[in-house]
């Protein structure tokens, strides 16, 4: 029993069934389908990026490029959308923001497994290159009229919802959000690349000598962060019908903050999907919702900051009286 | 034959072991070959004197990147910390002294001004050094979460908008004996760093503790105390950068510098600085300070002449990335090359 509540997972979700009583009753729309779909469609793109930043984070590493990954994707298929396939259905667009990611992702992980080195640096230096090579080469004006499909995709529903005033619908792109979160759950949990995720995060020399090819495993994984994060960028564009080259870039902490509060540990190899999405409505909850209790918007950045050190603070403190106790107990 | 034999001994003088005189070649050659492209544009009196005015923003920050990564950790809350002293600092001058303010005089506002930047921006590295030291959070994840905190508070405080003063420009144009006071602070900042580095036990402790944590504690180091000054130091230098940012741009706001942490990572790694801890000196740094003032001038300059449009100041920021990864690519082959001679 008390296992259970000294579990991330369970704090975070009693945080969020309080925090959620506590809005709602100040504020009943809270509970509304309306909101509801609202705060599930703001958790669409975080939700995606999550997942990357989730397998980055349980490897030990981190990744703070992954946003200009996804606008930089985003960005690009917009432009070669409209010059060269105006007209193509937007699985297309997807597919080719997802190249794109790919592609970036897998040069930070040329640098961080062939020279082995500190992907926080890495990821400094190729979030200011994708970006700057974003706005200097590709162009730095916001197309505000993105190609049809994309328009088409930002109006449909997964389901649509009567209400007393106009509808609520809540957006299919959540089934991306949904097909990532599964895609992690399975790797993680499922394969030999996912035990060797989890054993490079607790510690690198241990799963070099069990046997698993770390700079494989790092090449996959910053390969696949690369990926998703172009999928989010795309799945951002066609939610906001524009590419605006200085959206999404600016989003990291929102994500990473999520990814720990979810329990995932920078030392240690620990996370887990289950976490990482209740991580991901609380930020989300957070950061919409706070208004409703009359918590004004400028503390957003304040909250997210708190949000990352309760997530890496309670953690450290267990982990310490651990050790403590267990060298008392000796 | 001896042209070659010379190329051969200039080639081995760059990848040599003595990383000062490597980057006292490579900031000497940036300097001169920006100066043949560019001409008078670059090497002139009007030109070095505006770089002289610019360094010392990412300059005094880069001493607290310097001292943090010395000990294996990092602080990436200094942006925040120095934006957030800017902040207090512009509120006391103009509270107190400004148009419509209480009217207390300036030769008492400015002092307190100071003080209070100053005293802020301790407890921001206090508070960074009680997450690492005590709680035991990695460097990366609590200075992400203060940086977004201390940003979050300057928000707070002003509500978005710039706190605009004038009174501390004397300080950002100001000179002693035609030398610009920023850069005067640069220089007494390195010095002391220097002599804090090299000659104290307190030096020689975060030497220990970065090259070895485990051995530094049985050796009778506190690692947690050295810890928890050296993310106050780290606060302070944010605190005196914050100063500078206010008294060269007049005004303070909580988004200022957002290039800065790129920038002053850059620059430690590019002056020798070792990301594991344990190795680096305040010479490297200085050296490295001043290459990357050259280059951010001189590529500017050149991408203007070459391209004439705006998206030119875009090309910085690529630049200053890949120069980060083409820095630690050579620095990996460097080290590979000593190993397998030793």
């Amino acid at each position: 029993m008390s296992k259970i509540f000294r579990s991330n997972e369970a704090l975070v979700a009693v945080t969020i069934v309080l925090l959620s009583l506590v809005i709602g009753l100040n504020n009943p729309t809270f509970f509304s389908v309306g909101n509801l779909f609202d705060l599930l469609r703001s958790s669409i793109v975080i939700g995606i990026f999550a997942m990357g930043v989730l397998i980055v984070i349980i490897s030990g590493g981190i990744d703070v490029s992954f946003t200009a990954i996804g606008v930089f994707a985003l960005y690009s298929t917009t432009r070669i959308l409209k010059e060269f396939m105006p007209d193509a259905p937007i699985w297309v667009g997807f597919m080719i923001a997802a190249a794109i990611g790919l592609g970036l992702g897998m040069i930070n992980a040329f640098f961080i497994a062939r020279f082995k080195l500190p992907t926080l640096i890495v990821t400094l230096g190729t979030l200011s290159m994708f970006h700057g090579f974003l706005l200097f080469a590709i162009g730095n004006q916001i197309i505000r009229d993105v190609p049809p499909a994309m328009d088409q995709f930002a109006r449909s529903a997964l389901v649509r919802i009567p209400l007393e005033r106009g509808v609520a619908n809540l957006h299919p792109a959540i089934l991306i959000t949904a097909a990532a979160a599964l895609i992690v759950w399975l790797l993680l949990n499922f394969t030999m690349l996912g035990r060797g995720i989890y054993a490079l995060g607790g510690s690198r020399e241990a799963a070099e000598r069990a046997g698993f090819n770390v700079p494989r495993i790092q090449y996959f994984i910053y390969s696949f962060v690369g990926l998703l994060s172009g999928v989010a960028g795309m799945t951002f564009g066609s939610l906001a019908r524009q590419a605006n080259p200085q959206d999404i870039v600016g989003m990291e902490l929102n994500v990473i903050a999520a990814v720990v509060l979810g329990g995932a540990q920078l030392t240690g190899g620990r996370g887990t999907v289950i976490g990482t999405i209740l991580g991901v409505l609380l930020v989300v909850i957070a950061s919409n919702s706070l208004i409703l209790i009359g918590v004004p918007a400028v503390w957003q950045r304040v909250v997210i900051g708190l949000i990352i050190l309760i997530g890496t603070g309670l953690p450290a403190i267990q982990a310490r009286r651990a050790a403590q106790g267990g060298m008392r107990s000796i | 034959m001896q042209e070659s034999l010379r190329r051969n001994v200039f080639v081995r003088e760059l990848l040599s072991e003595n990383q000062t005189l490597r980057l006292f070649i490579i900031t000497a050659l940036i300097f001169v070959a920006f100066s043949l492209l560019l001409g008078e544009r670059f090497f002139s009196v009007r030109n070095l004197q505006s770089m002289a005015v610019q360094f010392p923003e990412f300059g005094i920050l880069a001493f607290a990147i310097l001292i943090t990564m010395l000990t294996g950790g990092i602080d990436l809350s200094i942006v925040g910390a120095a934006n957030l002293s800017a902040i207090v600092a512009a509120l006391i001058l103009t509270r107190l002294s400004g148009d419509g303010g209480a009217g207390v005089p300036l030769a008492a506002t400015i002092p307190l001004a100071m003080v209070a930047a100053l005293a802020v921006a301790s407890l921001c590295g206090l508070f960074n050094g009680f997450l690492v030291s005590r709680i035991g959070i990695t460097p990366i994840l609590a200075t992400l979460g203060t940086g977004s905190l201390y940003t979050g508070l300057s928000y707070v405080i002003t509500g978005g908008p710039a706190i605009t003063t004038t009174q501390l420009a004397f300080i950002g144009n100001g000179t002693i004996a035609g030398v610009p006071i920023p850069v005067i602070v640069f220089i007494v900042l390195a010095i002391v760093f220097a002599v804090m580095l090299n000659r104290t036990s307190f030096g020689f402790n975060v030497y220990m503790l970065g090259t070895n944590p485990r051995a530094a504690l049985f050796s009778g180091i506190h690692n947690e105390r050295v810890l928890m000054r050296t993310y106050w130091l780290a606060g302070l230098v944010a605190g005196i950068a914050g100063i500078i940012f206010l008294a060269r741009a007049n005004s303070a706001k909580p988004d200022y510098g957002a290039t800065f942490i790129l920038l002053t990572v850059l620059i430690a790694i590019l002056g020798g600085v070792r990301y594991t801890g344990g190795f680096g000196t305040v010479s490297g740094l200085v050296l490295s300070v001043l290459s990357i003032q050259f280059l951010s001038t001189g590529l500017n300059m050149l991408m203007l002449q070459l391209s004439g449009s705006s998206a030119a100041i875009f090309f910085r920021q690529f630049a200053w990335g890949a120069l980060l990864l083409l820095v630690m690519v050579v620095n990996y082959y460097v080290e590979q090359r000593r190993q397998r001679s030793t």
